[in-house]
């Protein structure tokens, strides 16, 4: 018995039409030339395009998104690979104990640590400013880091790390030569992942995003709710095309890179 | 000093970070929930239960718990009757696409929750997809009113959760031992008797893993709720960020967060529990 068998595989395309419909229906409405959303489109143009390139709060907010996703994906980096180095590399008691630990954040739904962070940053005056929405997002993408690059790092080939210490290298030096440029590729990918999660972080911004600082995610939102016309739509195609440019780029480095190593 | 006691030290920052920005507000939280809201709504710091009285003395928190259950019950069925047998294709296809088409299933976990919102209110819309093929078929007169209540929130609901419960499945299925439903089909049993008999059974675990899953993600789904919704759909997580924006009070936000996850535990706990007893 292979293979999926015809029953099944038609079940399967019926739930991928329903997994795409949405993607579809929003690329073809940003071609609308309708004023609202009107499926299918009377006519089609790139008029939308051309309102959002004039959307001045959209793209302040996307230029807002820019900078905490690059700030977040560097300090998330930062502090994220050393502990995971720790942890990949170390042996000490209480290692699980400390891993659920720095994981802990992933267990909550965002919900309750956006409130958490609200409650948190108003006294400080952190709410609606830069730093106040790294530190939010990073509550995210610091576990994701470290639980991507523990991994990473531990399934990295360890005989060669041991014949650099072998051959007298300080254990720092092993990071830097050896450890850091094999584990090159995973880093790559780990760090375009954070900037897409903090890009796309929506909840924990609307609760400690005021209207002095909001991301485009918030933005978004704001606008969805207050109307519906087909500018949405065409945001959404260039975040899609933006998205997917960043996958496949990805893909392809870590594919070359992996190449080479071999 | 050692090798392992200077690798230690580069747990330092993010054991900071974590205390920092996640342990203590978490704290914060839950120490909210014993202050109270005076008459005027300014914030009185306390140790009392009269916040979380008042919460629960409320009608609305038990109509809310109610929305909450329920809508996650039929999203997380709906999702579950579509990913089930779409998990089971991309587990059993021999085809040299699966890798793309497991990319795929999983694709609306990669693309932001409001674009994916968006497309809905362009399928349900009063003059969206749906409503345009029925009345051009001559099927109904007026539009169906399919968004900005809970069918809406329910359909948009189903298809965030679906990627997920896709690779809690797929995960689940690893542990499938394909020789038992060849022996079941050689010994002349149908390819449905197959299934009903041997393949579901045995991947009962994964199901009740995938649906926990599912459910937790619902109960605390905000942004398909609130734009779907429209408004006139009330859940536990849209009254807790309402209570923490729009209205200001802290606490009665924080005893309201700290109830719905003492809902996600509870049931977290029983579906874990329910999934090691049917894999003995």
């Amino acid at each position: 018995m292979n293979g999926a068998g015809p029953v099944l595989s038609g079940i399967a395309a019926l739930v991928y039409a329903l997994i795409l419909a949405p993607i579809v229906v929003v690329f073809t409405l940003a071609f609308s030339a309708d004023n609202f959303i009107l499926f299918p489109p009377s006519g089609y143009s790139l008029r939308w395009f051309q309102a959002l390139a004039g959307n001045a709060p959209l793209l302040s907010a996307l230029g807002l998104s820019v900078q905490v996703a690059s700030v977040v994906t560097l300090c998330s980096l930062l502090v994220g690979v050393p502990a995971a180095l720790a942890l990949a590399k170390g042996e000490f008691r209480g290692k699980d104990a400390l891993t659920g630990f720095f994981l802990a954040p992933l267990l909550l739904p965002t919900l309750i640590t956006g409130l958490a962070l609200l409650l948190f940053f108003t006294p400080l005056r952190l709410t609606a400013t830069l730093p106040g929405l790294v530190l939010g997002h990073m509550t995210v993408t610091v576990p994701f880091v470290i639980r991507m690059m523990a991994t990473a790092l531990a399934n990295l080939p360890h005989d060669i790390e041991a014949a650099a210490a072998t051959l007298g290298a300080t254990p720092w030096r092993v990071v830097r030569r050896v450890t850091l440029p094999l584990a090159a590729p995973g880093l790559i990918a780990c760090a375009c992942l954070s900037f897409l999660l903090s890009f796309d972080e929506t909840v924990i911004s609307l609760f400690i995003a005021g209207p002095r600082a909001s991301t485009l995610p918030v933005e978004m939102v704001r606008y969805v709710e207050g109307r519906t016309d087909p500018l949405i739509a065409a945001l959404s195609v260039v975040l899609i095309i933006a998205t997917l440019i960043v996958v496949v780029a990805v893909e392809r480095l870590v594919g070359v890179a992996r190449a080479v190593g071999r | 000093m050692s090798a392992t006691r200077r690798l230690r030290l580069l747990l330092v920052p993010a054991g900071l970070f974590v205390l920092a920005i996640y342990a203590w507000p978490t704290l914060l939280l839950l120490r909210n929930a014993f202050n109270e809201v005076g008459p005027t709504g300014a914030l009185v710091a306390a140790w009392s239960l009269k916040t979380a009285a008042d919460t629960f003395a409320d009608g609305f928190t038990f109509e809310l718990t109610w929305n909450s259950i329920w809508l996650s019950l039929v999203a997380t069925a709906i999702a579950l009757a579509l990913a089930y047998p779409l998990s089971l294709f991309l587990f059993r296809t021999t085809s040299r696409w699966r890798g793309v088409l497991a990319v795929i299933a999983i694709l609306p976990m990669l693309i932001s929750g409001v674009v994916r919102v968006f497309g809905w209110l362009a399928i349900l819309g009063d003059r969206g997809l749906v409503n345009g093929l029925l009345q051009w078929l001559g099927l109904i007169s007026a539009p169906l009113k399919l968004v900005f209540n809970w069918t809406g929130v329910t359909i948009g609901l189903a298809e965030s959760i679906m990627p997920y419960m896709i690779l809690a499945l797929l995960a689940g299925f690893g542990q499938l031992d394909r020789t038992l439903e060849e022996a079941s089909r050689s010994l002349g049993a149908s390819p449905f008797r197959t299934f009903l008999r041997v393949t579901l059974p045995l991947s009962l675990p994964a199901i009740v893993l995938a649906a926990g899953l599912g459910f937790v993600l619902s109960m605390s789904a905000y942004i398909t709720p609130k734009l779907l919704g429209g408004g006139r759909v009330f859940v536990l997580a849209t009254e807790i960020f309402e209570q923490a924006t729009t209205n200001t009070n802290w606490p009665a936000a924080a005893v309201l967060a700290l109830y719905t996850l003492v809902l996600l535990l509870v049931l977290l706990a029983f579906s874990n529990l329910l999934a090691r007893r049917l894999r003995r």
